[in-house]
């Protein structure tokens, strides 16, 4: 019997039967879009964490002041003010090899307006390495330059979002801004970097930090009331800088041995690889939980295969009779399970496609369509047909043809 | 020489029920040329349905040899056997044995399926056999549509199809009422005329008295082989008919006396 036909009277046999078709393939709808929907949100959180940890900047620590202790309750790291800009320019100095950039930075929240809108956003005050080691560059006009970083020059290299919000489509290069009620001049759009750890990276306005301290905060002072940023010259050096920095400034900060730090350090990198890790095994988890379903969706093709088998034991009877061939009657039931599981599949695909472009607007992480994942899938939907159609095929192919005529329903 | 249709020799068929093994058949030789009509009698276990599903291929003998034109069936597999079924045998079953909700025209299109023929050339043969028995309009029509004599010559059409030399009908009346038995056999005796071999299992005197032969069975023996003429079941027909309308005319007068 040619496949065509084959093909024909299997979808005959199972649009006889829609309800119990459509419910049998439910079984394998949502399978197979669990597996899709949970690997492509898999792979979205990843990319998250990853995308986190690269607009951090790579292969930076973080230095921070110590936690304020009032009353035994910690007020959180940064909370005292233990860093001096003597402590930053001692770790500018090249005494610890390691080090390559040293970028103090102080940001709060406040308004800033344009000519015709504004907008609350973080300003950052820090110096010109900052862009080097967060690795970031202007679409527009330049970031500043090392001069103009050290400077107390009125400018500043604002992010995507604050350019829209403020300028809308026209160019911000030039324009007056005022932050804080202070006139300042974009000189920099920056590149679109999108989420990041803290939310929009690209809601953000960098100024020099010397005019950060004299226009936004209370003048220059003795403290950074921020953090620093530090870059090493190499990958895994992170350790080694760590306690390098550590020594130097327990040392001028005159600690004793069995003093608490007064400043905190972290590395960005290793948390992120933590969330990554943990990332990666919440997504394994949840497709191998898919995985599952699919396997019972699997189960349920077999179970109504087997009884459709029964159930037509005498239409396999007359079939037979009139000559066909075991191989005819298993081919039949085998290609009637595969096209139950492979249009299953198929609204699968669709459902998981849909559920993960919903997942990903709803928390925020890019959309992934995990095409290889799909293919997988889909494949294992055929597979779970012929697999599952094999037995119950096998049975009817087995079928005696007298017994099967006889048979009454 | 050609070989004869049908060649049995010392066919013996055994079944274990339980602890028990039933002979069904116990040294059956039967030979049957084309052409021939042959009735199988016999009361419900004298064996004539095991011969009938041997015959049909349907079975295999445990003993004896068995040769359809010549080729041996005995060592034929499962496959093999679909394959004599589909080419040389057509089956009309008591219960008719259609696919329900499935139209006449797929019910009779469905052998040649497995004869692997065309989609178009599927079709320009199935009409023709419903055409044959006169069922011509009612392609579309699911069995639950059709009378009962309806449904055996859609039956009768699906055997007709293949174009197999041998009908085999089992009971092919035993579920009609007596004037759709005679419309049956009518066109069953007119396969024959056309040279087919028809080959029918019946326990009424009656329909085997349409046959040319009748082979009688008892206890998985054959007992009684004899030839004889055939009732004409289209002669009968039509005095049945003839009948019924006098009959009919004459209730018909009786009322009309009582109206005026």
């Amino acid at each position: 019997m040619n496949i065509f036909t084959t093909f024909k009277l299997a979808v005959r046999a199972l649009w006889r039967n829609k309800v119990r078709t459509f419910l049998t393939m439910l079984g394998i709808v949502f399978g197979i879009g669990a597996v899709i929907a949970m690997v492509a949100s898999g792979q979205g959180a990843q990319a998250q964490v990853k995308e986190v940890f690269n607009s951090l900047g790579t292969n930076v620590l973080i230095l921070s002041g110590g936690a304020q202790r009032s009353f035994g309750a910690s007020g959180g790291a940064g909370s005292r003010q233990s860093l001096t800009w003597d402590d930053i320019a001692a770790l500018q100095s090249g005494e610890i090899p390691t080090i390559k950039y040293v970028v103090p930075t102080m940001s709060t929240r406040t308004q800033v307006a344009s000519e015709e809108s504004n907008w609350q956003t973080s300003v950052t005050g820090t110096i010109s390495t900052w862009f080097t080691v967060r690795n970031w560059e202007a679409t527009q006009g330049a970031v500043f330059d090392e001069d103009t970083g050290n400077s107390s020059a009125k400018v500043a290299v604002i992010g995507q979002t604050v350019a829209t919000q403020l300028f809308a489509s026209a160019s911000p290069i030039g324009q007056a801004i005022r932050i804080n009620g202070q006139p300042f001049e974009v000189i920099g759009v920056l590149a679109v970097k999108g989420q990041g750890p803290r939310g929009d990276n690209d809601d953000i306005i960098i100024i020099p930090i010397k005019t950060y301290q004299q226009k936004l905060d209370k003048g220059l002072a003795k403290y950074l009331k921020g953090e620093v940023l530090i870059s090493m010259v190499e990958d895994g050096q992170a350790e080694t800088t760590m306690a390098k920095v550590s020594a130097l400034l327990r040392d001028r900060h005159k600690l004793d041995a069995n003093d608490e730090d007064d400043f905190r350090i972290r590395n960005p990198a290793e948390f992120a690889k933590a969330q990554q890790d943990s990332t990666e095994r919440i997504a394994t988890l949840l497709a191998l939980v898919a995985a599952v379903s699919l396997l019972i969706g699997g189960i349920g093709v077999m179970n109504i295969m087997r009884v459709s088998v029964i159930e037509r034991t005498r239409e396999i009877g007359i079939r037979m009779a009139v000559g066909a061939k075991p191989i005819d009657v298993m081919t039949q039931f085998l290609v009637e399970s595969l096209v139950l599981a492979a249009i299953g599949g198929l609204l699968g695909l669709a459902l998981g496609y849909g559920a993960a472009q919903y997942m990903a607007s709803y928390f925020g992480w890019k959309f992934f369509f995990p095409a290889a994942t799909a293919g997988i899938a889909f494949a294992v939907a055929g597979g779970v047909g012929v697999g599952f159609g094999l037995y119950p095929a096998i049975r009817a192919a087995q079928l005696d043809p007298i017994t099967a005529l006889r048979y009454e329903s | 020489m050609a070989p004869p249709l049908i060649e049995m020799q010392d066919i013996s068929r055994t079944y274990v029920m339980g602890d028990n093994l039933v002979h069904a058949l116990r040294g059956v030789d039967l030979t049957i040329e084309t052409g021939s009509s042959v009735a199988i009698m016999g009361t419900s276990g004298s064996g004539k349905s095991t011969l009938m599903n041997i015959m049909g291929c349907l079975d295999q003998p445990t003993r004896g040899s068995y040769r359809i034109n010549g080729k041996n069936v005995g060592v034929m597999s499962k496959s093999q056997l679909a394959d004599i079924r589909g080419r040389m045998i057509g089956f009309v079953f008591q219960s008719f044995n259609l696919l329900s909700r499935t139209s006449a025209l797929e019910n009779v299109e469905m052998p040649l399926m497995y004869q692997g023929v065309s989609g178009g050339k599927r079709h320009e043969r199935a009409m023709a056999a419903l055409e044959a028995v006169g069922l011509k309009g009612r392609e579309d029509h699911h069995p639950s549509q059709l009378s009962g004599g309806q449904q055996q010559r859609v039956a009768i059409a699906r055997a007709l199809v293949c174009e197999a030399p041998i009908i085999m009908a089992d009971e092919p009346t035993g579920a009609l009422d007596t004037k759709t038995s005679f419309e049956v056999m009518g066109i069953l005796q007119g396969l024959v005329a056309q040279g087919k071999t028809l080959i029918i299992v019946t326990h009424e005197a009656d329909i085997a008295g349409y046959a040319s032969r009748v082979i009688t069975l008892r206890d998985g023996l054959i007992i009684e082989d004899k030839a004889q003429a055939p009732v004409d079941a289209a002669k009968e027909l039509a005095r049945v008919t003839a009948e019924k309308e006098a009959a009919d005319r004459a209730l018909a007068a009786r009322k009309g006396e009582r109206a005026s």
